[in-house]
């Protein structure tokens, strides 16, 4: 049994790495054409065109560093980590919102790389974009576990959280987030309404309301509930074409909106169910 | 805190259907079949109007409306109705959180469940079915019955 | 009386499955006869006279008009934000549904020639 599914994933994988490099073009040199803007400074939108040396490993943001090395110095970009783990460097390339130090340019089509800051980010400067309003999203939702039973400043109400695999496995895909703010560019509804929070403080709202610590469960659903809340996403998909991390932000938002149309069953509402009627019982006794 | 609307990818960011997949353009289509669809039925309730002020208001009316012209935008009015209901459908089990799989470990090349095939083939045969019906339609429109 | 958000869109939900139904019922009654003789003006207010069919289009007319203007709504809602805009689509949204069911009813009832069906 075991030796079926490790020959099936690795035929699976086998599958993909010829899909994979498949696709890729190898090419010694792009031409980057990086989006240049600087309002403040009264520098108009233009595209600088750069040509760099590439190899089959060169990622758009390598090309982009070496381009900033030896060619212009004066190109703003930001990021940090190069290896898609602090969201620091989501840029539209080629017009699809991806993180630069995750793309190969072995993968894209064409000699000529098109690099753009983040659409419906405000921007700042060439591709640097402003993330005060996307976290500012992030925050309404209120990212972290709500528990009245264990607060942290009183220690007799401490007490350890217990949680099982399966547990885990509700909301662990979503905590991958980076924040990156891929899934915002693409969002359609983003696009036009300022209010929407956005795929990425949908799906976290999710992430902490299936978390069996968290007991904020009403007024989570409160925060969300509202004109320009989860309702206004149509599921386009668009978010979780574009995670770089598999967090699939479109998936928590329907799950969420699942239990709030009563699609899905509560199971921490149950659950708290059980445990009143528990300490009825033990209470009676 | 202030909302800024700068840079912001405006209608430009509905109207974008090509550059996400197969469920970038159920949406597209769905809010534009959905404007179409009520733009229709607001026309029909004063279309139908006429049958109170008499048969020749009602024969003068379908004199405008029963032409080439007018089948043609009925026929587009049964695809479009055709679609939206399909794919409402769809989206009404999709916005319910059924039909797009379960949360997991996510691994590279970190697929997204929800745009699972069950999600495309639900847009796909909505819009086959509209082919259809758009075929049926025109059979009995200009069928000549 | 204000609704929550996710009422509306429950009852935005409902109104679609439920006019899906009726406008299937609808499209038939045209179907049973060949088309252009089910247009006759005759064949027309006969139908109006029945009065399980006046019901029916009664009921599409209040489920299409609340599902498209809530859609509609939605639309408008998400292309501006700001407070007289989103107050004045909603009132503009509610009052378009109500006066085109006000002017079907009106036809309704008018062509039904106030009988209703009750000769």
């Amino acid at each position: 049994m075991t030796e079926q599914v490790i020959e099936k994933i690795e035929s699976m994988e086998k599958k993909r790495e010829k899909e994979k490099h498949g696709k890729e073009t190898i090419r010694s040199s792009v031409v980057l054409k990086i989006y240049r803007a600087n309002k403040r400074a009264g520098e108009q939108p233009h595209y600088d065109s750069v040509e760099v040396p590439v190899q089959r490993w060169t990622t758009v943001l390598d090309a982009l560093l070496h381009a900033k090395q030896y060619k212009d110095p004066s190109i703003g970009i930001r990021y940090s980590c190069r290896m898609a783990s602090c969201g620091s460097c989501g840029m539209k390339i080629n017009g699809i919102p991806r993180l630069a130090c995750y793309t190969k340019v072995s993968e894209l089509e064409g000699s000529t790389v098109t690099v753009e800051p983040l659409a419906n980010f405000p921007h700042i400067r060439d591709l640097v974009t402003d993330f005060a309003q996307f976290f500012s999203h992030h925050h309404d939702v209120k990212p972290f576990v709500q528990n009245e039973n264990a607060d942290i400043k009183d220690k007799n109400k401490l007490s350890e959280f217990m949680q099982s695999p399966e547990d885990l496995d509700k909301f662990l895909q979503f905590s991958y987030c980076i924040k990156c703010g891929l899934c915002y560019s693409a969002c359609p509804t983003v696009a036009t309404d300022t209010k929407f929070p956005g795929p990425q403080a949908l799906s976290q709202a999710y992430r902490y309301f299936i978390d069996n610590r968290d007991n904020a469960t009403k007024d989570r659903i409160n925060i969300v509930d509202d004109k320009h809340g989860i309702w206004r996403c149509h599921f386009a998909g668009s978010c979780s074409s574009v995670c770089p991390k598999g967090v699939d932000p479109a998936l928590g938002i329907q799950l969420l909106r699942g239990h709030m149309l009563g699609f899905s069953k509560n199971e921490k509402k149950i659950a708290d169910l059980q445990d009143r009627l528990r300490k009825d019982e033990e209470a009676k006794q | 805190m202030e909302a800024d609307r700068s840079n912001r990818e405006g209608l430009m960011g509905w109207l974008n259907p090509g550059r996400y997949g197969w469920e970038r353009v159920s949406y597209w289509l769905q809010r534009l079949t959905g404007v179409g669809l009520l733009a229709y039925f607001i026309g029909h309730v004063f279309e139908t109007s006429s049958l109170t002020q008499g048969p020749d208001a009602w024969a003068a009316m379908l004199e405008l409306t029963q032409t080439p012209l007018g089948h043609t935008i009925l026929l587009l009015v049964i695809g479009m109705s055709t679609y939206h209901s399909a794919n409402g459908i769809r989206l009404i089990f999709a916005h319910g959180g059924k039909g797009l799989g379960k949360p997991g470990r996510p691994d590279y090349p970190y697929d997204a469940v929800s745009l699972n095939y069950r999600q495309k083939s639900g847009i796909w045969i909505a819009l086959i079915l509209a082919a259809v019906a758009m075929l049926y339609g025109a059979s009995v429109l200009f069928g000549g019955e | 009386m204000m609704l929550r958000e996710s009422q509306i869109m429950k009852i935005h939900y409902i109104t679609g499955i439920a006019a899906l139904f009726v406008v299937a019922v609808h499209i038939m009654m045209r179907l049973i006869m060949p088309y252009s003789l089910s247009l006759e003006y005759e064949n027309v207010i006969a139908n109006y006279h029945n009065v399980p069919y006046l019901v029916l289009l009664e009921s599409i007319l209040v489920l299409i008009a609340i599902h498209g203007f809530n859609g509609l709504r939605i639309i408008l809602l998400e292309l501006r934000q700001s407070k007289a805009w989103e107050d004045g689509i909603t009132i503009l949204t509610i009052a378009a549904m109500m006066a085109v069911v006000a002017y079907g009813t009106r036809t309704i009832i008018i062509a039904n020639g106030f009988g209703l069906g009750f000769e």
